[in-house]
């Protein structure tokens, strides 16, 4: 990406930035009426639109961004060589007076000073980092030693056992769901794992979806979910057998 | 037949004018009278008759140390008599080869202080940053709060800076009236130019 080729669009100018640099330098363009701020906008524009930083152009694009802001903010705050030519000669001539007097006193002021430094030079004395004061002792106020000691016993006192009691899981014995299940089972031909299991502890819930996989696995039932997250259906085996027959011969 | 004598002939101050004499030696910097009294517990009056008589007994062509009355306070010195050995021995770091740009900072600082940089450099006409960081560094002027416009840092002369030149206070310096001879003539010359172009 080549810096001085982007092409720009701003309400003062229209046309490749090298163009721009060029008006600025010839004094045919007033910088203060370029919108720096849109440059950059536009830079970074064509930036994003690559895939890789170029830094190179980076680099370079800063580099003339920073320059042309310089250039601006000095346009919009005039030097004060400037003000001075906008005055009136007589008044010019005041103002230059004023500064060169001021000057020419300070100067004779330093020629004051190494005078003064020449004739006091035979003056010789010390020169060190102040010694410190020395530091108030903090006083105390009067200490009781019982005080101390209840004190002390407060932080003494061994905390409050924390309770892990939440933390122990009970699991109940899969075998328990295993009977309950071929229970339900010879009552009826199908039931549904949530509304069996519904009112119990998750704990309980995973403990009897493992029975059920158990049941599964000795293949006592068959198991049937339509979507994931519906609900799951548990049948015997042998009625699903009848019905595969009777779909078949149907 | 000695000893009541001795009493009615000593000066009551004596014993303060050695515990001055003794506060001077451990002093790094020049000590006022009030610090003096404080540190003397002793009232500021008497302080400063004891100072007289401790100047007495260290001056000029008496002693080997002088007491003299510098940057706001008193403080021991080297006689001048011995300037030459004290120069063979030790170097002077605050006042070696301070530049024109260097002093007319310092003149600067000393008579408008506190002032920015800046104020240094609309004077000078030029910039003021490394001659200021110079005079900060040998410890002739230092930082003294921020400017309320600009937060420009303004700096003002210390107390090594009275003490190098020998100074009792600032107002020691030549009134700046009294300096810029030719001013006059500089303005005369300016607007007689002034006027031709106006013509």
């Amino acid at each position: 990406m080549i810096v001085r080729e982007l092409e720009l669009d701003l309400d003062a100018f229209e046309g490749p930035f090298d163009l721009l640099l060029t008006l600025v330098l010839k004094d045919e363009l007033d910088l203060a009426e370029v919108d720096v701020a849109a440059i950059v906008l536009a830079f970074i524009e064509r930036l994003a639109e690559r895939e890789e930083l170029d830094l190179e152009a980076c680099g370079e694009f800063l580099v003339l961004v920073s320059a042309l802001l310089e250039l601006k903010a000095r346009g919009l705050f005039p030097e004060e060589a400037a003000e001075l030519a906008e005055l009136e000669p007589e008044a010019a001539a005041e103002e230059l007076a004023r500064r060169l007097a001021e000057y020419r006193r300070m100067k004779e002021a330093a020629a004051w000073l190494r005078e003064r430094l020449d004739a006091e030079g035979d003056r010789f004395f010390r020169m060190g980092p102040a010694p410190l004061a020395p530091k108030a002792e903090p006083q105390l106020a009067p200490q009781d030693p019982a005080k101390l000691a209840a004190a002390l016993r407060l932080l003494a006192t061994p905390p409050p056992e924390v309770s892990l009691a939440h933390m122990a899981l009970r699991f109940p014995p899969v075998t328990q769901f295993l009977e309950r299940f071929r229970s339900v089972l010879r009552r009826r031909s199908r039931f549904d794992f949530d509304q069996e299991v519904g009112e119990l502890s998750r704990i309980e819930q995973a403990v009897a979806f493992l029975a059920l996989l158990e049941l599964r696995r000795a293949g006592e039932v068959a198991i049937e979910q339509a979507a994931p997250f519906a609900p799951i259906r548990i049948s015997r085996t042998d009625i699903e057998r009848e019905d595969s027959w009777t779909l078949r011969s149907a | 037949m000695d000893a009541p004598l001795r009493l009615i002939s000593a000066n009551p101050l004596d014993q303060l004018a050695r515990t001055v004499e003794a506060l001077l030696v451990v002093a790094a910097a020049p000590l006022s009278a009030g610090e003096l009294a404080e540190a003397a517990a002793d009232d500021p009056e008497r302080v400063e008759a004891a100072l007289g008589l401790v100047g007495e007994r260290y001056r000029e062509g008496r002693s080997g140390i002088v007491l003299e009355h510098v940057a706001g306070g008193w403080a021991f010195r080297a006689s001048r008599e011995a300037a030459e050995a004290c120069a063979r021995m030790v170097e002077k770091p605050a006042q070696r080869g301070l530049s024109q740009a260097a002093l007319e900072t310092l003149a600067i600082v000393a008579y408008l202080g506190p002032c920015t940089r800046p104020d240094v450099a609309r004077i000078r006409g030029v910039s003021a940053d490394s001659a200021v960081a110079s005079l900060v560094e040998r410890g002739l002027i230092a930082e003294a709060g921020r400017d309320d416009e600009g937060g420009a840092i303004r700096y003002k002369t210390t107390p090594l800076f009275e003490r190098v030149f020998g100074l009792e206070s600032l107002s020691q310096l030549p009134r700046l009236d009294d300096l810029g001879a030719g001013v006059d003539e500089i303005r005369d010359r300016l607007h007689a130019v002034a006027e031709k172009r106006t013509a």
